[in-house]
């Protein structure tokens, strides 16, 4: 069966999705996401969707969920490269990705994440809050 | 209008809508529609298709090349035998679902088309038409 | 129109053609600068070809009939053609009021002798040719909305630069009513920039745009959203206070935006979310110490 492969770097998880997906396939994505998450403790992962060309309804809830589900488990989740064309279909669909965070490409997505990591660390010293 | 163009595509599984949102692709390309109003068009597809297999048990989409006051366009229809909507003024709604879904797929499917048109009769089916003009807003 | 009139007529052809065209070239108001007289006879002679057919057929007193659908579609290029090379209306309706003057003299000569079948031939004559002058106007006005509307667009284009203010910051100022179609058209453009030049902050500045009223601010929610989910952040300057009198008015929530009232606030804002210093250079004539950046 298709599936998506998941990379793990350091205390991060990659996903790069480079087909359109069709329902089953973003399902099994979130499965295995979430267990990947669990298993290698991640604090973060980051989807990389800048070869996606349709995302719909479905997939929006998909990638909601996986934000959802990996916060509880204490990891953030950033989605990156999202298309011009694809963004503007979403607002028109009504799709804001509340709780998702988003960055242009992956080396701003990678420093989103490393500066959400920090962050908790430094809420807990309580030093300093960074804008990000 | 004047239909260009004209073809069928039976949706009986999921990876069927992979083939048919390609066509549609093809398509809108074909008449020079821009990416983002394609981007649109197709997103709508994907809602409209998804439903007719969902609740419809599958069913046959038509694609064609329309034209009005010599602006193209594609227009697409979506036509399943399945249960049929209840109310459709209420299925139009925003977040209104009796699946599990986000409830987004037929208000927003209409929002992201220039024209839309949804027939159901309880127990027979219902039909979905839509079109994107080339230049559409 | 019976069918000796069409014959005559028909009999008759070259000269009407000559008289016309000569009609049309004595008239002060033929722009020959616009176009040739080789062209004009041609096209002349193939619309008189035409409607002498349309005439000969037997549902000649009706001009909306399948005879004089090619006539139509001549006169529709000619009169469009005509809008887009900037000929004015009266020019372009002299065309078919000069041939129709040529018709009724050769009428008149034909049927000297018998004024009631004169009468009534001309006024079946004049209804015809009445009909596809209102053709005329009809598709020369279709012409000009055309032009208007392909100027329409290219301005919408011209009139939104979208500018690099500083690494990482875009600045895009908008100036004129926002509509749904200049606001696509504005949309797409700054969310192209934004990933070509990975700018991770956007100003939008409104000093320019005269009103906002709900649909305008609806527009601009969505080109936020649209670009913070490609991971950038908008900041909306310009907002003089009669504008914002009108948001508070008309209770539009623009709570999750950012917002500032000029351009520079919204510049020193996007300098603080990137981290980034700017200040001035020593006094004592040291240009861009090591902490600063030098303007």
């Amino acid at each position: 069966m298709e599936r998506i492969p998941i990379l793990k770097m350091g205390p991060f998880l990659l996903v790069t999705i480079q087909v359109d997906l069709y329902d089953r396939l973003a399902l099994t994505l979130e499965n295995d996401l979430i267990n990947m998450v669990s298993k290698t403790e991640a604090k973060g992962v980051l989807i990389d969707i800048s070869a996606v060309s349709i995302v719909d309804s479905f997939m929006g809830r998909i990638l909601g969920n996986i934000a959802s589900m990996s916060k509880i488990m204490d990891a953030a989740t950033v989605v990156v490269g999202m298309q011009p064309a694809v963004a503007i279909t979403l607002v028109e669909l009504g799709l804001t990705l509340a709780g998702v965070h988003t960055a242009l490409d992956v080396e701003q997505g990678m420093e989103l994440l490393r500066n959400k990591i920090g962050q908790i660390d430094t809420d807990e010293e309580g030093l300093y809050d960074s804008f990000i | 209008m004047i239909v260009l163009s004209k073809e069928k595509l039976s949706i009986q599984k999921e990876q069927d809508v992979v083939l048919f949102r390609n066509r549609i692709k093809e398509l809108a390309t074909k008449i020079g529609m821009s990416l983002v109003n394609q981007t649109k068009l197709i997103t709508a597809a994907s809602e409209l298709v998804r439903n007719m297999l969902r609740y419809g048990g599958g069913g046959i989409t038509h694609l064609e090349i329309v034209s009005k006051n010599s602006i193209p366009g594609v227009r697409l229809v979506f036509a399943d035998e399945g249960p049929g909507i209840k109310d459709v003024t209420l299925a139009m709604k925003d977040g209104y679902s009796t699946g599990k879904s986000l409830g987004l797929g037929l208000p927003g499917a209409k929002r992201l088309v220039n024209e839309f048109d949804i027939k159901s009769e309880p127990g027979k089916g219902t039909t979905v038409t839509i079109i994107r003009w080339k230049n559409g807003l | 129109m019976n069918k000796e009139s069409a014959a005559a007529l028909k009999g008759k052809k070259k000269q009407i053609l000559d008289t016309w065209m000569s009609n049309q070239t004595k008239d002060a108001a033929l722009r020959d600068d616009l176009m040739s007289v080789a062209e004009l006879q041609q096209q002349s002679e193939e619309f008189l070809n035409s409607l002498l057919k349309a005439f000969a057929s037997s549902q000649a007193e009706n001009p909306d009939s399948a005879g004089y659908e090619p006539i139509h579609d001549i006169l529709s290029e000619i009169s469009i053609s005509r809008a887009r090379q900037g000929f004015s209306p009266r020019e372009t309706s002299a065309y078919i009021l000069s041939l129709k003057e040529v018709l009724s003299q050769m009428l008149e000569e034909r049927y000297k002798e018998d004024t009631t079948v004169l009468y009534r031939e001309i006024i079946s004559m004049n209804k015809i040719m009445d009909s596809l002058s209102l053709v005329t106007t009809e598709t020369y006005i279709k012409g000009r909305e055309e032009v208007i509307l392909r100027q329409t667009s290219e301005m919408s284009e011209i009139s939104t630069p979208v500018i690099r203010v500083w690494e990482g910051i875009l600045a895009l100022p908008i100036i004129g009513t926002l509509d749904s179609a200049r606001t696509q058209v504005v949309m797409e453009a700054l969310l192209e920039e934004i990933v070509a030049t990975g700018s991770r902050i956007a100003i939008l500045d409104i000093s320019g745009v005269p009103t906002v009223d709900s649909l305008v601010a609806q527009h601009l929610i969505k080109t936020v959203s649209a670009a913070r989910l490609m991971g950038a952040e908008c900041i909306i300057s310009g907002i003089r206070a009669e504008i914002a009198q009108t948001i508070v008015h008309l209770g539009i929530d623009l709570t999750n935006i950012y917002t500032k009232a000029t351009l520079a606030s919204a510049l020193k804002m996007s300098f603080s979310m990137l981290n980034i210093q700017v200040s001035k250079a020593a006094q004592n004539g040291q240009i861009g110490s090591k902490q600063n950046f030098g303007f």
